[in-house]
């Protein structure tokens, strides 16, 4: 029975959707406030029997309902019951109830959140947010129902795919999708603003908290990511540029563009209609992340089963609502040029470069990414794109922006004074020179290291000279705003990010070795001894788990405990082994036995000693608490419009005698 | 002593009739799934795979070469991380033409001959491959056209220097 | 007009993902067209499945055209093409050989023997070196190769009765009327 509720809420949720898309745009057509208000009633409704049919789902998880297809095909009897709530959203269909799910998230905060706006904006806001849902709700009731039932109801159920049973691989769609789908907001707002003609001229401020918030959790989603493909599945690899990977790196990239784009248009009033276009742009990208993982269009790690009805289905509401934005965007978008004036040395030319890098960096990735398919409906015969292409194009795309952005904090609005740079030049060139020249003899001259070494102390140290000048300069409680101290933060995380990538690539040491037990193999000044397999357990599997005892100078670092398991349904999954460290990681992987009839044998193993791998992913949190820190400014909190009354200062005096 | 029957290596049943086509798919998918993990079971080929390299230089060059490689079983991974048979012998495929003094040009050659530019994970720069290879860079030109109009555009005003009183704008620093 | 811009590119890559919806429902993704196409085949020597200790060789089949089909008993959908070979294999018109892909020996005779043997003769390559020079990459294929050596076409996966009619045929029929 619960099931069928469950269908019946995402049925209830469409028709609030539909009623939240349609009414208030009709209101803040025609002026009527009747329809206007009915936004945020709506947006609750359909929050309340979105959750109910997502709950409904994980109950359906939690309590073992193999009548219910999904449950049936995701989880069975074995497994625990963190990874059958993780397994609500581990397969296509939970997935896209995850994404309306979250959708109403943000619809409801921003429906709370938004009581100071004016409410024709806001009912504008909201009701494309619910045209988005229709879209999402209609697409999840007729081709991706996750309350189909299975009957006969069989006694035990499939299997969560092994390699999502993984704590990081639970985090990493909720996070991603909070990013994703946050896009949408700052997307409502572009289109509030272009069917509203820029009456409010406001906008931008009250939507850039919005959108760094997104980017944060997306920042966050693709961390999480990576240290799950490094950690579960990549032997040691944490970024493949894999098409999915690229559907989220390329949301990301406009994203980052944008954040920095609604800053001049807010401060300054400059690139309107090109902030406009990246919002749009950022959420087609996740519309598209979703087209392509869903499609089948594109041979993927990642992708869901794919359906030629489904990817029709998806494609034609990516055609509407794209097509749609951007047709509105040429009809609405304003046509002169706005804002102050500013110089060829400013702080606004420098964003304007960094805009174009990113965004001819999304083009390049979405270029590769569909270049295969291109290559098909242009017979140009099969051709792969892969890291070779991407990282490399990807490098000669960032040069620009890394070497930006020491100066970004120091250059003014307007006009710049040019002796102050220069200064920032040559400090920060100093520092970066003299890690520079220290690396290359540590690294023994490789030439990733050094340039890694110098551009991310380029970033850190330059960007470090600004909060040291603040700290000089300003009094205690003026020194760091919100929005300035998630800058720095995330500037300084760009250095920290690139530390990470080049000295790993440089540094990282990677063997396939046999070993009997007892013996020693060594890698990075590091001795791994393999002290034999033994027979283990977990809840829903079984396996062999090899120890390795990691030696340095004679002193145990570490004992490591390679697993090679197998699940309930007969699938094997290799649990590598990892010794964490702020300067390396150790990474064991298990092979096979040299002799498969003697286990008690020589076995082959995969060792790898990887410097400075975690900087990545620190970076990246950094990035992630930037974006978060700007949001939090109190600039962005929109005051109540202050009502004038005519009660007389005398009176008030008065009272106060 | 008969293996079971694997999907492994098989191509998917590939028919155009609607009937078989959720079946063509499922094990287009199966195939996929298997590739992420290691296969059920049987006696399968690894990834991990020590082989006797001269000296480390060699290993690096071997590592580097085969992680630009594709995997044509494993379609989504590269020949050093696959776990299918076929990778396994494209691997010592490799490793014996490095032990016969091929260079990598030669090596990517040998495997192209036999499995087409699809085994490249490098794109090869002809003729078909223009677009892939010079599009990122004609959409920076036109880019920086419009940025460089942009700049002298707006420089043409009077510019003054913001002072650095806090503003509603928070333009001040 | 330039406004217009980001709507028609758009607009290109509506059309180019409707194509690649549309291109799945026709083609198998997985599909790597083969590069030896109008190339000479390998010059392999392989031993026969029976008989071990001969061997047969590209350039001792030279003269007329033959199919070679990879097949082996470990691989499913082999076991699906299997009644097809069976029962249209003689009216295809040329000798079918079966190449016997990485497999044990007495696991294929086995298979053969259980299932009906299909072919005029079966050669064996059982670690999957030759293989590799016909860019083959998993099983079943089949291979078209004429008089003179040469590949003029490969089917990836099952031979079913709709590939025998519209393509292995007209590919067999076009040799025959260019040989002298």
């Amino acid at each position: 029975m619960t099931p069928e509720l469950g269908q019946l809420a995402l049925i209830l949720a469409l028709l609030l959707a539909f009623a939240q898309g349609v009414l208030p745009l009709i209101g803040a057509w025609s002026g009527s406030r009747a329809l206007m208000s009915i936004a945020r009633p709506a947006a609750a409704g359909q929050a309340v029997f979105v959750m109910l049919a997502f709950g409904l789902l994980t109950w359906a998880f939690l309590s073992f309902d193999f009548s219910v297809q999904y449950v049936a095909d995701n989880s069975n009897l074995a497994l625990p019951w963190y990874y059958r709530i993780a397994a609500v959203w581990g397969a296509h269909e939970g997935s896209l109830l995850l994404w309306i799910f979250i959708l109403n998230l943000w619809t409801l905060a921003l429906a709370t959140l938004s009581r100071n706006l004016p409410e024709i904006f806001v009912a504008r806001v909201l009701g494309v947010l619910g045209l988005v849902a229709v879209g999402f709700l209609a697409f999840i009731i007729f081709t991706s129902n996750p309350f189909a039932r299975l009957l006969p109801m069989p006694p035990d159920g499939g299997d969560l795919n092994p390699v999502l049973q993984d704590p990081g691989m639970t985090f990493h769609p909720p996070v991603l999708y909070m990013g994703y789908v946050g896009f949408s907001v700052a997307f409502a707002f572009s289109i509030a603003a272009l069917l509203g003609g820029e009456l409010e001229q406001a906008w931008v401020r009250w939507a850039r908290p919005w959108t760094n918030v997104a980017w944060g959790f997306l920042t966050a989603g693709i961390v999480a990511g990576s240290w799950w493909a490094y950690a579960e599945l990549g032997w040691g690899g944490w970024w493949f540029w894999d098409p999915v990977e690229n559907a989220s790196f390329m949301p990301w990239l406009v994203g980052a563009a944008l954040i920095h784009a609604q800053a001049v248009t807010e401060k300054r009033g400059g690139l309107r209609a090109w902030t406009i276009l990246l919002s749009i742009f950022a959420f087609s990208l996740s519309l598209l992340g979703t087209f392509l993982v869903r499609s089948g269009v594109l041979t993927s790690v990642h992708a869901f089963a794919s359906d030629p009805r489904r990817g029709l289905f998806i494609l034609c509401f990516l055609a509407i609502v794209v097509g749609g934005s951007l047709l509105l965007y040429a009809m609405r978008a304003p046509k002169v040029a706005g804002g102050k004036p500013f110089a060829v040395v400013s702080r606004e030319t420098a964003i304007l470069i960094g805009n174009l890098m990113l965004t001819v960096a999304a083009a390049m990735v979405l270029l590769g990414t569909l270049f295969p398919l291109l290559g098909d409906a242009l017979n140009l015969g099969k051709i792969s794109v892969g890291p070779p292409y991407f990282g490399f194009l990807f490098t000669l795309l960032m040069l620009p922006i890394v070497l930006l952005l020491p100066f970004g904090p120091y250059l003014r609005w307007g006009k710049s004074d040019v002796p102050v740079l220069k200064k920032v030049m040559w400090r920060a060139g100093l520092a970066a020179v003299a890690c520079a020249i220290v690396a290359a003899f540590a690294s023994g001259g490789e030439s990733k290291a050094i340039a890694g070494t110098a551009a991310a102390v380029w970033c850190c140290f330059g960007t470090l000279l600004y909060v040291f000048k603040r700290w000089r300069e300003m009094p205690a409680g003026r020194r760091y705003p919100a929005e300035m101290a998630g800058m720095l933060l995330a500037h300084f995380g760009v250095g920290v990010f690139l530390a990470g990538v080049l000295l790993t690539n440089a540094l990282s040491v990677e063997r396939d070795v046999r070993v009997a037990p007892g013996e020693s193999q060594s890698i990075g000044g590091y001795d791994f001894r393999f002290d034999g397999v033994h027979h283990t357990q977990g809840p829903n599997w079984q396996g062999d788990q090899g120890v390795v005892t990691v030696l340095r100078n004679g002193s145990t670092v570490a004992v490591m405990h390679p697993q090679k398991r197998t699940y309930t349904r007969g699938q094997v999954q290799t649990e590598s082994a990892i010794d964490p460290g702020l300067f390396r990681d150790l990474y064991v992987a298990l092979g096979e036995p040299m002799d498969a009839s003697q286990p008690e044998g020589a076995w082959a193993l995969r060792l790898y000693d990887k410097p400075f791998v975690r900087w990545i992913w620190a970076g990246g949190l950094f990035m992630m608490l930037g974006g978060f820190f700007a949001a939090a400014d109190r600039r962005f909190r929109t005051k109540r419009v202050a009502v004038t009354t005519t009660a007389p200062a005398g009176a008030l005096q008065e009272s106060r005698a | 002593m008969i293996r079971a029957p694997s999907p492994v290596g098989a191509h998917p049943v590939r028919d155009h009739q609607a009937k078989r086509y959720a079946r063509g798919r499922a094990q287009g998918a199966l195939l996929q799934m298997l590739c992420l993990l290691l296969f059920t079971g049987l006696a399968f080929a690894q990834a991990i795979d020590p082989l006797p390299f001269k000296d480390h230089a060699q290993e690096v060059r071997f590592q580097s070469l085969t992680r630009e490689l594709r995997c044509l079983v494993c379609q989504n991974e590269n020949l050093a991380d696959s776990n299918a048979d076929l990778a396994r012998d494209l691997r010592h495929e490799v490793f014996d033409l490095m032990q016969q003094g091929k260079s990598d040009e030669q090596i990517k050659q040998y495997l192209v001959d036999r499995y087409s530019d699809f085994v490249l994970y490098d794109p090869p720069v002809k003729a078909s491959t223009m677009l892939l290879w010079f599009g990122p860079f004609l959409i920076l030109l036109a880019g920086a056209a419009v940025v460089m109009v942009t700049v002298r555009r707006r420089g043409r005003a009077a510019v003054t220097v913001t002072n650095d009183k806090p503003t509603e704008e928070g333009d001040d620093w | 007009m330039s406004r217009l811009l980001p709507f028609f590119g758009f607009l290109l890559l509506v059309v180019l993902f409707g194509f690649g919806i549309w291109w799945n429902t026709q083609h198998d993704q997985r599909e790597v067209p083969s590069p030896l196409i109008n190339k000479p085949a390998p010059a392999f020597v392989l031993p026969k499945l029976d008989d071990p200790a001969q061997t047969v060789s590209r350039d001792a089949l030279l003269g007329k055209p033959y199919l070679i089909n990879v097949f082996a008993s470990w691989c499913i959908a082999c076991g699906e093409e299997h009644p097809v070979l069976m029962t249209q294999g003689k009216s295809i018109g040329v000798p079918v050989i079966g190449y016997n892909y990485k497999d044990a020996s007495e696991d294929a005779k086995e298979w053969l023997s259980k299932h009906g043997n299909p072919y005029d003769m079966v050669i064996v390559d059982r670690e999957g070196r030759t293989a590799i020079d016909f860019g083959v990459y998993g099983a079943p294929e089949s291979f078209l190769v004429d008089g003179k050596g040469v590949i003029r076409y490969k089917r990836i996966g099952p031979l079913t009765p709709e590939v025998i009619e519209k393509e292995l045929k007209p590919a067999i029929a076009a040799l025959s009327k260019e040989a002298p």
